[in-house]
């Protein structure tokens, strides 16, 4: 085990390199200027001597070898480089940011996992009756309906109904936990919502799948009760895949969630990755995708852990 | 919709006579938006609002507007000033109760470091102003409260670009030690102090008890929160922010007076921004005077103002400076213009004889536009289907900014014609003239034209001090620039604001980046 572990952890290497050559070379192929669009894209009449100062003073104007090795050796010490944009420290604009994200990734996850395990269970198990069916419509509703767009109506709704606007900028929970929650629950919603819809779907067709497994009806034929078939023996082998989904949706909600965070005002890491590709921020854009990137690569292991630590077969392989 | 415009009337008017009426009030704290954020701290090195909105009540400038009787200038660190006879000595007297927020007094040393910064930046220091500034030869101190300053030659616009909200004052002490201060650190004589910035959130400023106007700011502070589009106008409608200062659509004002009722006020006013459409003068056809007259003829400004205005926040037709400003061409000279005649029928007939007679009357070409929809999206629609009414099949290319720039770097610029804008702080021909000047001349020109004729008309009237014969040669410009049409230009704005009515002391003008200093603003609660 010790040595899946360090092998897979090793893998992430050439992954993350790989990731910051593609990310790095297609900025520049791009083409455009993040000086132009700081100093013209106002309308600003700035002289081209100035445009010029600019530019090699953000090291724009060396070799593009140079910039990667550059931007590479910082990254491998920790050095994140600074914003093209604001001239502050990357890691710093990031932190600032994360808290927010994480917190509704967090809180997304566990509304969509408390309303996809049961729901997903019961549909399974009611396979074909009006439970089953009404379910399915709740689920399938969510997949419909885009998350940015459930985030308006919900606006829509607390400002035409209740005459009441979430806040605007973030509290942290310690801080004040009312008016923390009071912002977040609302995205955390809109994401939830097709977050589980996605993971009951996945629940209800995998535990159908396991339910007809020959271990099921062995189980039923020795006289288990019917919970602790389901319980012990079907559940814990359907929630193999649900895993893989909940661990996948958890690291898209991290960059991801882009327009969500447009339509509730939210400080966080998708806001900043819109707002950083708007202004041709290269060393804020190479960073959050490398950052990105290694959010999913550690998901992934993580959920290989799980998988390791739910089915004893892949343990001891 | 009767109803509704009757509502924006009645806000308009009542909420002006409200503020007029009654007595300034103090306490409270103004939660407005601003739809962009500051990259740093600046001023010098500025060009946004979006830097002005939460930055400017922190500093003072020599001068400012007077946001109620605009464009008229008024002092702000400045008690009075004197501009000698032959226009190149101006003498400016310091209030003397001037203290930065770190309690240091302010002096002429203050004013004179800042503006040498300005106009000669040491190295390393960004001034995007050092062009306004480059007749000042010298800056005087002859004591603590005076500073003059003396000028190469004489600049119709210098008095007024002292008023600039760009030129903050900054303390001579921090820039000797370090001239990067401002980068970073907020230290001015403004009526706020700064309390904090949360990138990509908010910017707070807290009251000034120092501040040189007795009694002043009204305010106990403010809380700048950086959102835009729908958000921001959700967040109005919510009372979660009073105001924008930049401008909302129609279609947002609409909304905002719904959902607000008889608690909005709404201001509009004529803007100093337009949309011109450039021309790559070093491409061809655009190489030729007839195919770019042409393609201005084609437009009916007139009826597109019309139509545009419902959608888009255009509403002017006007020369190349904002109709309504008293040194712009009157209409009934604007009409005589080419492309600016109320008959389209026989300026379109006329474009398809310039066509024909430069063997481009099938030409095709792409219009490049930024992919920002208001009100870029709506006017590069309407200009296409301009031209499509004298046979020019044109395609609408949208560009994030980035690319939209990079197609029209300058000596290598790749795009056919290009929506470009034109934003200033101030009405003033020294500034909305630039993309009409040379290439070699004016950083502002893409289109890679070169007329020595237009160059020679700008110097002869940025100097010239007698306001008829100023007039005179605007006029020769103007009909230069338009006979040329290397830039044309198309519809100017209209800016529209909708605030709260417990918002007061906060006028409109026809600049959004002027009158931000929230001086005189106050709470009515």
């Amino acid at each position: 085990m010790l040595r899946y572990i360090v092998h897979r952890i090793l893998l992430m290497i050439p992954t993350l390199f790989g990731v910051a050559i593609l990310v790095f070379g297609m900025l520049r192929l791009m083409g455009g200027d993040p000086v132009e669009v700081m100093m013209r894209g106002d309308g600003g009449n700035v002289s081209q001597a100035v445009i010029e100062q600019e530019r090699v003073r953000l090291g724009l104007d060396r070799p593009i070898y140079v910039q990667f090795g550059k931007w590479l050796g910082g990254m491998a010490t920790g050095d994140f480089g600074v914003s093209m944009w604001t001239g502050k420290p990357v890691s710093q604009e990031i932190a600032s940011r994360l808290q927010l994200s994480l917190q509704v990734a967090v809180m997304a996850t566990v509304l969509a996992v408390l309303i996809a395990i049961p729901l997903g269970t019961l549909s399974a198990l009611y396979k074909d009756t009006w439970i089953d069916q009404v379910i399915r419509v709740i689920s399938i509703g969510g997949l419909a309906v885009p998350s940015f767009w459930l985030g308006m109506i919900i606006i829509l709704v607390l400002l035409s109904y209740f005459h009441w606007h979430p806040p605007i900028t973030f509290t942290p929970f310690l801080e004040n936990p009312r008016e923390n929650l009071a912002q977040l629950i609302w995205p955390a919603l809109a994401v939830g919502y097709r977050y589980s819809a996605v993971a009951t779907r996945m629940m209800r067709s995998t535990l159908l799948e396991v339910l007809q497994e020959d271990y099921i009806r062995t189980a039923r034929a020795k006289g288990v009760y019917e919970r602790l078939v389901v319980v012990r023996h079907a559940l814990s082998n359907a929630m193999l895949p649900v895993v893989t989904v909940i661990g996948l949706e958890f690291a898209f909600l991290i960059g991801g969630l882009v327009v969500t965070e447009q339509v509730f005002n939210l400080n966080g890491i998708g806001k900043l990755f819109v707002q950083a590709v708007a202004r041709s921020d290269f060393t804020m854009i190479q960073s959050l995708v490398l950052l990105i990137a290694a959010f999913f690569i550690l998901i992934n292991f993580a959920i290989d852990l799980m998988y390791a630590w739910l089915d004893p077969r892949i343990r001891y392989r | 919709m009767i109803i509704r415009s009757l509502a924006v009337t009645a806000a308009l008017v009542f909420g002006a006579h409200d503020a007029l009426a009654q007595t300034p009030k103090h306490g409270g704290t103004l939660v407005f938006a601003v739809s962009a954020e500051p990259p740093n701290y600046d001023c010098h090195a500025q060009t946004s609002f979006a830097f002005l909105h939460p930055v400017r009540p922190h500093y003072s400038t020599l001068l400012k507007f007077d946001t109620a009787n605009y464009p008229k200038v008024v002092g702000d660190l400045a008690e009075s000033w004197t501009v000698a006879p032959d226009g190149l000595t101006y003498t400016f007297k310091l209030r003397r109760n001037v203290k930065f927020h770190d309690g240091t007094p302010m002096t002429s040393e203050d004013v004179k470091a800042t503006y040498d910064r300005l106009r000669k930046p040491p190295p390393g220091v960004q001034s995007i102003r050092e062009e306004t500034f480059k007749d000042i030869t010298a800056v005087e101190t002859p004591d603590p409260y005076t500073v003059v300053f003396k000028l190469s030659r004489t600049n119709a616009s210098m008095l007024s670009s002292f008023a600039s909200p760009w030129d903050c004052v900054y303390s001579a002490a921090k820039l000797k030690v370090d001239p990067k201060f401002p980068e970073r650190n907020i230290l001015g004589t403004g009526p706020f102090t700064f309390v904090e910035h949360q990138a990509g959130s908010h910017w707070v400023g807290k009251k000034f008890d120092g501040y040189f106007e007795s009694g002043k700011p009204y305010l106990d502070g403010y809380r700048a929160v950086f959102i835009s589009g729908a958000p921001m106008v959700n967040a109005l409608a919510g009372g979660q922010v009073l105001a924008e200062f930049r401008g909302q659509s129609p279609a947002d004002r609409d909304r905002l007076v719904q959902a607000l009722g008889d608690k909005a006020v709404v201001v509009e006013s004529p803007w100093v921004c337009s949309l011109v459409v450039s021309f790559n003068t070093k491409k061809k056809p655009f190489d030729d005077q007839r195919v770019r007259k042409a393609l201005s003829l084609a437009i009916d400004r007139w009826e597109g103002a019309q139509a545009l205005q419902k959608i888009a926040l255009v509403r002017h037709v006007g020369g190349l400076l904002r109709p309504g400003y008293d040194l712009a061409i009157s209409e009934q000279d604007l009409v005589k213009q080419p492309g600016f005649s109320r008959d389209i029928n026989a300026s379109r007939a006329e474009a398809k004889r310039l066509l024909k007679e430069a063997g481009a009357e099938n030409m095709t070409f792409k219009l490049t536009n930024r992919n920002v929809a208001m009100p870029y999206t709506p006017v590069g629609v309407f200009l296409i289907d301009q031209w499509r009414q004298i046979g020019i099949n044109v395609q609408h290319e949208q560009l994030e900014t980035r690319l939209y720039l990079a197609a029209q770097q300058r000596g290598n610029a790749t795009y056919d014609a290009a929506l470009d804008f034109n934003c200033d702080f101030m009405d003033e021909p020294n500034l909305q003239l630039q993309k009409y000047l040379s290439a070699d001349k004016s950083a502002l020109n893409y289109s890679g034209h070169v007329d020595r004729k237009l160059d020679e008309i700008y110097e002869k009237q940025s100097g010239e001090l007698d306001r008829a014969k100023r007039i005179a040669l605007l006029r020769e410009f103007e009909r230069q620039a338009l006979e040329q049409a290397y830039v044309i230009p198309t519809i100017w704005w209209h800016r529209i604001i909708v605030y709260h009515k417990q918002l007061k002391g906060w006028n409109i003008t026809p600049s959004h980046y002027v009158g931000q200093d929230l001086t005189d603003v106050w709470l009515d609660r």
